[in-house]
């Protein structure tokens, strides 16, 4: 039996998504009915899923989706280290990159122009305005920006991953994942 | 032009925004321009983040786009897989699947609405409408609405449970499975699976019932409310089968103006690109389609819930066909236009899949194990492929074509949330001109914003697909944090 998930203060845990596809906050929410376990010993700070739009100073763990593919990225990954305990790159691309790093191997500028320039017949133009965030030449795993404390694999890592991940972490077990929860894919 | 699109004058104005925008999925921010009195004179949704995925997508063998394209979205995969392995049977010479094919991808992408439509209104949106609009902001989330609402906290966890074990027992796996392949299916489904997702479906259709009962709940409270929040005409898209009803996985395409009059009917969807054409603006990397006939400022139109549920005759299930017929005479014989009542539209899609996946398991031949086409000689001309199926979010189109080599050398992608892009930018100017307009502009007030955004259901992951031409900046950075180097490439690809 593991021991109960009993602590207080509640624990603040943060997410955010950089360049991804919401896959793992969807897996996170294939806890199902656990979120409302997890809610008995945690609460979230800044989240697609709250409305809190910058990080409280003092997050025990943050978890990022996606990889960095833009300014705007790389100034939220610096936010959250700076305010998470513990940071852990949640899934394929946060890790590695993932497939959004597939452009790495594409000349961004020669490219860029085909898909506001080539299809359909409209004015054509391509987006250039200050409020759009610089963009990188390749896309990188969050790793070479920042430190990290935890890698989960998987593409997403499942539901029962992200559970067994947290509640040890939690509890104050070294993490582990077993065969079955973790995977590649 | 579009009225408060572009201010005359915005060196002179205050620049206000919610960034990010939150309990969306994906990356957008909203700026404003208001003057010293307070007067908004500019307001937009920029979707800032690009991945290329028309573009890399490219150079990859036909075959395995499928599997490879739901990683546009992670919320509704099925959505990307299904709309392309579509475009895929016509490129593999299979001109028919199998009928127990077709069910099964039938009842992946009914179990994918019905999660991705659990999640949207129960995780993301209810906040807003059981707490209040300006509630406390730090609290204005699922957790609290489980606290104080926690039966509909848990029957909402647990439809959208529901439609991943749905998608799980199709595809292998609740998000990026590998369930449909070009020319049919590579998994049949057990009588053991159909037996516990038949257990457990009636229970789902009484909780869709509810929840259908609850946003009518919420709308009897304040009609008028409920109807003028983000209130305009627009013209309306969606796919119906051949007798009119609305067909989430294929049909031809129905478009109408904002009176439900035709402008297309039974459109094949292949010939999509005479009738959509797509604009590219400065400010967003998110396109702004629009029917060519009308052109670009009127032809913008609606997609999703609400739009296909009114643009269609009528619902093939019985109890989501009697909820389609109360929510109509909200219009008073006009299709209702109100934002908010994509919410009331959504949940009503919810119970519509609900009976249709209760419809197809009851169905023998979902347990079928004839699941590929037979495949003639592949004939020339055949290396073009369009794929459309109604999304979550609404219309979804995937177009490619493949080479000589059956690598694939064009990928065109239209989603549902860039169909819905004129209509977003239209609903936040509605409301910064009600409740923003001379006012202090409060934390509440700009949630006024967000939650206009969010009965779009817009995905931004899905909608940041393209690449877009910006200029170039590599960051060198070592682990500590200190920066090694800076490189910069401006608009015209030469490093600076």
């Amino acid at each position: 039996m593991p021991p109960p998930l009993a602590a207080k203060p509640k624990l603040k845990i943060a997410t955010t998504s950089l360049s991804g596809c919401f896959g793992c906050h969807t897996s996170l929410c294939d806890i199902d009915e656990r979120i409302l376990e997890l809610a008995e010993v945690a609460e979230f700070d800044r989240s697609p899923l709250t409305d809190i739009k910058h990080c409280s100073a003092h997050v025990d763990i943050g978890l990022i989706e996606g990889s960095v593919c833009n300014a705007e990225n790389v100034h939220v990954l610096r936010e959250f280290r700076a305010s998470c305990k513990i940071l852990v790159a949640l899934g394929a691309c946060a890790v590695n990159g993932g497939l959004p790093a597939s452009r790495n191997a594409l000349d961004v500028a020669d490219c860029l122009q085909r898909v506001y320039c080539e299809r359909g017949v409209g004015r054509h133009q391509v987006p250039n305005d200050p409020e759009l965030p610089l963009l990188l030449d390749k896309v990188r795993p969050i790793n070479e920006v920042v430190r990290i404390d935890y890698f989960i694999p998987g593409c997403p890592p499942s539901g029962d991953a992200i559970w067994k991940f947290l509640t040890d972490l939690i509890a104050g077990r070294m993490p582990r994942l077993e065969h079955g929860l973790l995977r590649f894919d | 032009m579009f009225e408060l699109e572009t201010a005359a004058n915005p060196q002179k104005l205050r620049r206000v925004a919610i960034d990010p925008v939150s309990r969306v999925e994906g990356h957008g921010k909203v700026t404003l321009l208001l003057d010293e009195d307070r007067k908004v004179h500019q307001v937009r949704l920029h979707i800032v983040e690009f991945r290329g995925f028309e573009v890399f997508i490219e150079g990859r063998p036909f075959w395995e786009v499928p599997v490879t394209v739901q990683r546009l979205c992670g919320i509704c995969p099925v959505s990307h897989h299904i709309a392309a392995v579509k475009a895929m049977d016509i490129i593999a010479g299979a001109k028919q699947i199998p009928p127990t094919a077709e069910k099964l991808r039938r009842l992946m992408h009914y179990g994918q609405i019905l999660q991705s439509h659990a999640l949207h209104f129960f995780h993301l949106c209810s906040p807003d409408l059981l707490l209040g609009f300006d509630s406390d902001f730090t609290r204005r989330h699922i957790l609290t609405v489980a606290e104080q609402h926690p039966e509909i906290a848990k029957q909402g966890i647990l439809l959208r449970k529901f439609g991943q074990e749905v998608i799980r027992h199709t595809s292998g796996k609740r998000i990026h499975g590998t369930g449909a392949i070009p020319g049919g299916m590579n998994k049949a489904l057990t009588v053991a699976e159909r037996d516990e997702l038949r257990r457990d479906v009636d229970q789902m259709i009484a909780w869709s019932k509810g929840a259908v009962d609850l946003v009518k709940q919420m709308h009897l409270t304040k009609p008028a409310f409920y109807n003028r929040f983000g209130e305009f005409d627009s013209n309306l898209m969606g796919l119906v089968d051949e007798r009119g009803a609305l067909d989430f996985y294929h049909g031809g395409l129905r478009a109408t103006d904002a009176d439900r009059r035709i402008l297309f009917d039974h459109l094949d969807y292949a010939r999509y690109e005479e009738v959509i054409d797509e604009q590219a603006k400065p400010w967003s990397y998110m396109k702004f389609p629009h029917l060519r006939s009308l052109g670009e400022e009127k032809g913008w139109y609606r997609v999703g819930p609400l739009a296909r549920v009114a643009a269609a005759d009528f619902l093939s299930t019985e109890l989501a066909n009697q909820e389609r017929t109360e929510m109509m005479a909200v219009g008073n014989g006009r299709p209702p236009h109100g934002t908010l009542l994509y919410h009331w539209a959504r949940l009503i899609e919810v119970l519509h899949s609900a009976e249709l996946i209760r419809d197809l398991l009851d169905d023998p031949e979902i347990l079928g194990t004839d699941l590929m086409a037979d495949f003639g000689p592949r004939q020339e001309g055949m290396r073009e492929g369009v794929g459309v199926i109604e999304a979550p979010r609404g219309t979804l189109f995937h177009h490619y074509r493949v080479g000589e080599d059956d690598l694939v050398k064009f990928c065109n992608l239209i989603v549902s949330t860039t169909n819905n892009n004129q209509a977003m930018n239209e609903a936040i100017r509605h409301v910064a001109r009600t409740f923003i307009d001379g006012n202090e502009v409060t934390e509440g007030l700009l949630n006024h914003i967000e939650v206009a955004i969010r009965a779009y259901d817009p995905c931004l992951s899905c909608a940041t697909h393209a690449l877009g031409k910006m200029p170039l900046e590599v960051d060198l950075v070592a682990p500590d944090g200190q920066l090694l180097s800076r490189r910069q490439r401006n608009m015209t690809g030469t490093a600076g």
